[in-house]
């Protein structure tokens, strides 16, 4: 099974930790990963701001580099999402759809395609899971809090498999951080407090790190973090998933 | 981009100044939102009940010509007199007009958001004409000379204290009285005193059925029963999406409506109004004012569905942040967000950028109106259209020139780790404004291209 590695930008440029966790975990769990090089962006930063016709260049780049793999994985809900949603290119529309029925985030990957049902990670820790709103709500990676119907989480679920880790429980289990691509700068008063609150919540109910499945919120809410000299750390799933197996 | 008012982002900011208040608002709303779960999950068949509602206002949209023609024939045969407005400044003269024919100078109203979408209360004021409102909490704003922030909770950013003060000046309570049950008495007492001197009384409709003529009014306090019993001339107002089909579609209607609004199972009151009594004028007004226009937009028609619950603002995580008035319009929240640019895209091109598009709204919305598509949908047009600001677009642009070319992307991300740098530029207003309250991720050695060029064989 060919599996292209989706590296969204801002991991690129600047958490390339959770690009290797993502990497090196996919090719303990036996997948043939590619990383087709020159890749940018999904184009999502534009298309939220209400330029997505302008980004016909990024979604020809997307294609021309990911077309022809079983599968592509991403470690960020939002890019993913962005992908599944809004890949159309012209003239390359078979692939393009191709790519967006294949195209999954790592922690869906890993539950729906992998069924992984063990890992050999160990992080003893008290920790909080962000519920990325784009993961959650857009592609379904756990029950909404909204919807009356039954409880599941694909994070949590792999979380648990982890020894030693112990998940917290919070007044609000998914409510977004504020973070919001460009919103972020735009809004910034109800950004920061928005995310304020979120933290509020994790350090309140005693954890010790905030984990997700997107790491632009949590880029966001290590910003703030970093700025009140907390102690609790951010880490993407893929890098707790992947410690010490 | 010149605004009448300031754009959401700079009221959301002035509210953000004091923050205690601001955990207050959101605690206050958050609360709503839990009792609106504890009440859904009361209905196990709570998502078939959301789906069903859905489907009838899409049938009612899909019919809505043929419907309004069979509620006017019925309302008619019920002695109604029926009144068509296209715009708010039809309907207000329509108002107007039948007040003048009573030559009333003070009248009450019970709540109607359609009447403060035409701002109905300023019109008749500059006519001489003084409006009462008789839901508490929009006679409080009322007095306040405030606008309502809530479609439901109207005075819902306000302290108890602060009515206990607003009472004591107009209404004469005790000062420092701010006991809820003492200021509810104090206000039936004043209400009671309008009520009976009112010839005529205005109220909303939340629904309007076809097969029958009638008109459904939804309160807790009674007031609209209150204000057109007593009344000479009942006049209702109401947009034209309020149709339902068939009084058995009421059924799916009252269960969701105050269950997703306040988490009680039913309002109060659900008062029908049908027919005038004898000696009695019951008079209703159909307004248009844009809905036929958003009717043609096939991406934004579904939020014409809306029955005005409020649980999308109750749930929304920048509203409960943010306040109603930093909306600037009629109605504010996720909901206002679609439909205000509708009604004038210039003046509310900054409502669908107030949001982080996180999707609660419509997971909560009892008639499953894809919100936060339209919040994405609605910056598109506005985009298009030319009523972005144009330092963010010069920024969309530069950043689109670097994430469209590989090689450029590389050297703008090695020497600068571009992002950061990218997103606040656009805001271009001397400030960096992630950094104002965050630290910036700290840059690394090298990137995960550089990393995997080393690492990996090729
Ligand atoms: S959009 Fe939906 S949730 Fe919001 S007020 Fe209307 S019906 Fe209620």
């Amino acid at each position: 099974m060919k599996v292209g590695l989706f590296i969204p930008c801002y991991i690129d440029q600047f958490y390339p930790q959770v690009g290797i966790a993502t990497l090196s975990l996919l090719e303990k769990l036996g997948c043939d990963v590619v990383y087709p090089q020159g890749q940018t962006c999904c184009g999502q930063p534009m298309a939220n701001s209400g330029f997505e016709h302008l980004t016909h260049g990024c979604n020809e780049l997307f294609v021309d580099h990911f077309e022809g793999l079983d599968y592509i994985v991403g470690p960020s809900g939002s890019c993913v999402l962005h992908i599944k949603d809004h890949l159309h290119v012209e003239g390359k529309e078979q692939a393009a759809t191709h790519i967006r029925q294949r195209i999954y985030e790592l922690a869906e990957f890993l539950t729906d395609v992998l069924k992984v049902d063990h890992l050999k990670a160990k992080f003893p820790h008290k920790v909080g899971i962000h519920q990325s709103c784009h993961g959650q709500r857009g592609l379904g990676l756990a029950q909404m809090s909204e919807l009356v119907a039954a409880p599941f989480s694909k994070p949590q679920r792999l979380l648990q498999m982890v020894e030693g880790l112990e998940l917290v429980e919070l007044k609000r289990t998914d409510e977004c951080c504020g973070f919001g691509g460009t919103f972020c700068v735009f809004e910034e008063a109800v950004s920061v407090k928005m995310g304020k609150d979120r933290i509020a919540d994790h350090v309140n109910n005693g954890a010790e790190y905030i984990t997700g499945n997107d790491v632009s919120c949590l880029m966001h809410l290590e910003g703030i973090l970093r700025r009140q000299k907390s102690d609790v750390k951010v880490l993407h799933i893929a890098e707790i998933l992947n410690s010490s197996i | 981009m010149e605004h009448q008012h300031k754009e959401h982002s700079l009221l959301a900011e002035e509210f953000n100044a004091n923050e205690p208040r601001v955990n207050w608002h959101d605690e206050t709303l958050w609360w709503v939102r839990q009792k609106r779960d504890k009440m859904a999950w009361t209905i196990p068949e709570w998502e078939d009940l959301r789906e069903a509602a859905s489907r009838i206002k899409h049938n009612v949209l899909g019919n809505l010509h043929d419907y309004l023609l069979e509620f006017e024939k019925n309302a008619q045969a019920n002695g109604a007199v029926v009144h068509w407005a296209a715009d708010a400044a039809e309907h207000n003269k329509i108002v107007l007009q039948l007040l003048q024919e009573q030559g009333v100078k003070r009248m009450v109203k019970s709540k109607s958001m359609l009447t403060e979408e035409c701002h109905l209360n300023p019109y008749l004021a500059e006519h001489g004409i003084e409006v009462i409102d008789t839901d508490l909490g929009e006679r409080i704003v009322q007095l306040a000379k405030e606008p309502p922030s809530h479609i439901v909770l109207p005075c819902i950013h306000k302290k108890k204290e602060e009515i206990g003060e607003l009472f004591h000046e107009h209404l004469g309570t005790p000062a420092g009285n701010a006991d809820p049950k003492f200021l509810t008495a104090a206000a039936r007492q004043h209400l009671r005193a309008e009520f009976i001197q009112s010839r005529v009384a205005i109220t909303g409709v939340n629904f309007a059925v076809a097969e029958t003529g009638e008109m459904v009014v939804c309160t807790n306090e009674g007031n609209a029963d209150m204000g057109a019993h007593l009344a000479d001339v009942h006049i209702a107002c109401m947009g034209i999406e309020k149709i339902i089909p068939q009084r058995k579609h009421l059924g799916v209607f009252l269960r969701l409506l105050a269950r997703s609004a306040t988490g009680q199972p039913i309002t109060t009151y659900s008062s029908h109004f049908r027919a005038p009594k004898k000696g009695q004028q019951l008079h209703i007004v159909l307004v248009d004012n844009g809905r036929s226009r958003q009717l043609g937009r096939e991406d934004f028609r579904n939020s014409l569905k809306c029955i005005r619950c409020g649980a999308c603002m109750n749930t929304c995580p920048v509203y409960r942040r943010s306040g109603g008035h930093s909306y600037h319009n009629a109605i504010a929240g996720p909901i206002g967000a679609i439909l205000a640019p509708n009604l004038d895209m210039k003046e509310y091109a900054d409502l669908p950028f107030a949001s982080t598009l996180c999707g609660s709204c419509s997971n909560v919305c009892p008639v499953k109106i894809d919100i936060h598509q339209q919040l994405y949908k609605w910056r598109q047009v506005i985009t298009r259209e030319g009523y972005t600001k144009k330092t963010k677009a010069a920024g969309m642009h530069a950043m689109n020139i670097v994430l469209s070319k590989p090689g450029l992307y590389k050297t703008a991300g090695g020497i600068g780790r571009w992002v950061m740098r990218t997103f606040p530029a656009v805001v271009n207003n001397g400030l960096n404004p992630w950094f104002r309250q965050r630290e910036m991720p700290e840059p690394p050695k090298e990137s995960f291209a550089d990393w995997y060029k080393k690492n990996r064989k090729q």
